[in-house]
């Protein structure tokens, strides 16, 4: 049947997300994945990231980068966290910030997506921030906004977040240099990970020697290879030889799912403890996106330990979203409405 | 009016008619098909040179929304774009508001169908009541409003307890059953087939085993009651080898598949486009040419799947979207493409398209013999035309091939021997 497969692969092919996110120069206007972006799209977010770490060093913390345009946080989904790290990097570009937790307000009152975006759009907003429960949320908005305006994916779903990735990537490359001969192991829930989809796509088009996955098979998505990882079934064999380590949340409600018998067997299992953590490399990097359920996903020890870059990670992730903000900014519609 | 359809191809499986022929039409039905003169008199003669007079097609299954949701659809909307696309006879799913469980909603959908005066509509009446898997419907009431079949799609919201005595009730009276292969608790929240494209976005994935744990106990109860069981909308290969086994020992058995399933495979799904969103799902390429080699062997029927949506059913993301393409339009084309790469014959063709579909509904049409009511489209396999809101019949634009060149094209349908299209 390889004339029916090449029409379903030409004639009917639905456009590819880099398509999207990119402008005609091949420049990032919306950051809604890291999937099918290049290695120099990342490297040029780490770079500018990394001119950016500075500024919160000054005692004026503040650029004057992106000073009249306003971006506004559509939180439709709540976080504190990620919203406040988003806030501060647009202050410290000098934008005004607008934060709206829709969660509470209009989806309640029953106003769609759609028409909460043109309203937003009415008020002259240039980016939109985006965190949403459904994957997928944030390119559907992409498809939407007026050429002007910038989106980027605070995490959408169980599909991406790709801000988080790259401050990922960039605490990476701070500690190892190089990706080229780095083998990172993600434990924990990857099926419902939106963190661990977006880091397996950036290791892989930063080009890591391997990509590893490690948990039961219950919080595996069918198909690794599709992602572009090895599965593992335990830390011991896992961990062996392994760079960096990346740990994931757990969330309560798996055990309901039957996904997991327990919390208590979870730890047994895939909790990192200083005893695991010595199947790994001796300067091997402890990371987790936050936030931590200590005595679940990991010992208080390790968490702390001189290993953990935990703290690093939240630091890092202001830079990384100023510079997926000024870039995408300066990518659009030459930043001017048409 | 007496219609005369001169010059044509005319193909009939179930007559093994194949050849050009002069079709004559009187008081609906078919009256002579020769090769020689005739002194028939015809007010209307339609030179067919070039083209196919075939049986009109049958449709398993298709939604047309009305009663209860006309901002989708209506049945005139839908019965029109039927019959520009090739269909004389269309079965309405029974998930409409009210649902149709009971003899005044058959009676509704019947008049306006027949107001409508476009494709001849037969309704599937709810096999429970209001579909909901508890009770059983009042089959016997239904059958004599005129409901064709019974029918729980397009959900699948029914016990193995409840399905097992709606499928004796329905055998003692010789009811067909036409049921949609999902488990829903294995199904859960999924929206797209749980593979490669459910990984890497992270859409929650409908395993294969959702549709043939299905089968399996649709098949061991259908055996067990001696009911006529139509499995509609088949999606994996999987469900393709159960199917053709089960049809062995059998013969009340029998399954279709939508027209879309033999063209688009879950990497269609892309980047969240929601008109790719699906149910069934979209499966692998895999999937896909077993669906195809189970057309072929005669295994299915092809039915459209049809379901028109408004615009803002689409517009969410992927997970809130409505399911379900609005198909009639495309199924003659893209059935034809699959003649054109050779995979399948003209013959094979109309026969999955008209004759299969009317042995499963006990139809008497379906074929073109002497007497037949003249239910025929005529068929320009070489027309080219451009999928877009010119072409577009269908109140529902949810199409992932709008854009897309079709060949293949209706130029004349007939209803019950009246001119019903013309392009």
């Amino acid at each position: 049947m390889s004339s029916s497969e090449q029409m379903a692969s030409t004639s009917f092919k639905a456009p590819d997300s880099s398509s999207l996110q990119l402008n005609d120069q091949g420049k990032l206007r919306h950051f809604l994945t890291t999937d099918g972006l290049s290695k120099e799209v990342l490297t040029e977010i780490m770079d500018v990231a990394e001119s950016f770490s500075s500024v919160s060093d000054q005692a004026v913390k503040k650029v004057p980068l992106l000073r009249g345009k306003t971006i506004v946080n559509l939180f439709f989904e709540n976080s504190t966290r990620t919203r406040t790290t988003f806030d501060l990097a647009a202050k410290r570009l000098s934008a005004d910030v607008i934060n709206l937790n829709i969660a509470t307000s209009a989806a309640s009152k029953g106003e769609s997506i759609l028409d909460t975006i043109r309203n937003l759009e009415a008020m002259q907003a240039d980016m939109f921030v985006i965190r949403h429960a459904d994957s997928g949320a944030a390119h559907f908005i992409a498809r939407h906004v007026a050429p002007h305006v910038s989106v980027i994916n605070a995490g959408d779903g169980r599909h991406a977040h790709p801000t988080q990735a790259m401050l990922d990537m960039f605490t990476i490359r701070r500690e190892k240099k190089e990706f080229s001969d780095l083998k990172v192991a993600i434990i924990g829930d990857i099926l419902h990970s939106r963190v661990a989809r977006s880091q397996i796509q950036a290791l892989n088009i930063l080009g890591a020697k391997e990509v590893r996955v490690i948990a039961p098979k219950t919080l595996l998505p069918s198909n690794m290879d599709a992602l572009g990882a090895h599965v593992y079934g335990d830390l011991r064999s896992g961990l062996d030889d392994v760079d960096v380590i990346i740990m994931l949340r757990l969330q309560r409600e798996r055990m309901r799912g039957a996904l997991l018998p327990s919390e208590h067997e979870y730890f047994e299992y895939f909790g990192l403890t200083e005893k695991k953590l010595a199947y790994a490399k001796p300067d091997v990097t402890v990371m987790h996106p936050g936030p931590i359920n200590r005595g679940i996903e990991m010992d208080a020890a390790v968490a702390d330990g001189p290993h953990s870059v935990i703290l690093q990670q939240v630091t890092n992730g202001i830079a990384v979203r100023m510079a997926v903000m000024a870039l995408c900014m300066g990518h659009n519609t030459a930043g001017k409405k048409p | 009016m007496n219609i005369k359809i001169e010059n044509g191809r005319v193909i009939d499986p179930a007559n093994n008619i194949d050849g050009i022929y002069s079709v004559c039409i009187a008081e609906g039905k078919i009256q002579q098909i020769t090769t020689s003169q005739t002194d028939f008199i015809a007010d209307k003669t339609i030179d067919a040179t070039g083209q196919l007079v075939v049986p009109g097609f049958i449709d398993l299954n298709a939604s047309l929304r009305e009663p209860g949701y006309e901002q989708k659809a209506s049945i005139k909307s839908e019965t029109r774009a039927a019959v520009s696309a090739g269909y004389t006879t269309l079965c309405c799913l029974p998930n409409t508001k009210p649902i149709l469980d009971t003899p005044s909603v058959v009676q509704l959908i019947l008049d306006k169908a027949e107001l409508a005066g476009f494709a001849k509509v037969l309704p599937l009446g709810a096999l429970t009541v209001a579909l909901e898997g508890k009770t059983l419907s009042e089959m016997y009431a239904l059958k004599k409003a005129g409901c064709i079949a019974l029918s729980q799609a397009p959900n699948s919201n029914i016990g193995n307890q409840v399905l097992r005595r709606a499928l004796q009730y329905a055998s003692s009276q010789d009811i067909l059953v036409i049921l949609k292969p999902e488990d829903l608790s294995i199904k859960d929240d999924g929206v797209v087939h749980d593979g490669a494209i459910s990984s890497r976005l992270g859409l929650p994935g409908i395993p294969v085993s959702a549709e043939t744990i299905a089968i399996a106990q649709i098949i061991e109860l259908a055996e067990e009651t001696g009911a006529r069981v139509h499995l509609t909308g088949v999606s994996s290969a999987r469900a393709v080898r159960m199917i053709a086994r089960a049809k062995f020992t059998n013969d009340k058995i029998s399954a279709d598949v939508h027209a879309h399933q033999l063209h688009l495979s879950e990497l269609d799904v892309g980047t969240f486009d929601a008109n790719y969103h699906t149910s069934p799902p979209l499966r692998t390429a895999e999937d896909r040419d077993a669906l195809i080699a189970g057309v072929v062997k005669g295994v299915f029927s092809v039915s459209s799947g049809h379901r028109p949506h408004n615009v803002e059913a689409k517009q969410a993301p992927f997970v809130a979207t409505e399911s379900g393409i609005s198909s009639l339009e495309t199924v003659l084309p893209l059935m034809l493409k699959l003649v054109d790469e050779g995979v399948l014959t003209l013959n094979q063709m109309i026969d999955r398209l008209s004759t299969s579909p009317a042995k499963v509904l006990a139809l008497d049409s379906g074929g073109l013999a002497i007497q037949a009511n003249a239910d025929i489209c005529i068929v320009d396999p070489n027309a080219s035309w451009l999928v877009n809101n010119d072409s577009w019949l269908s109140r529902g634009h949810n199409s992932p091939f709008f854009g897309c060149q079709m060949k293949g094209a209706i130029s004349h349908t007939l209803v019950n021997g009246r001119l019903v299209f013309e392009k």
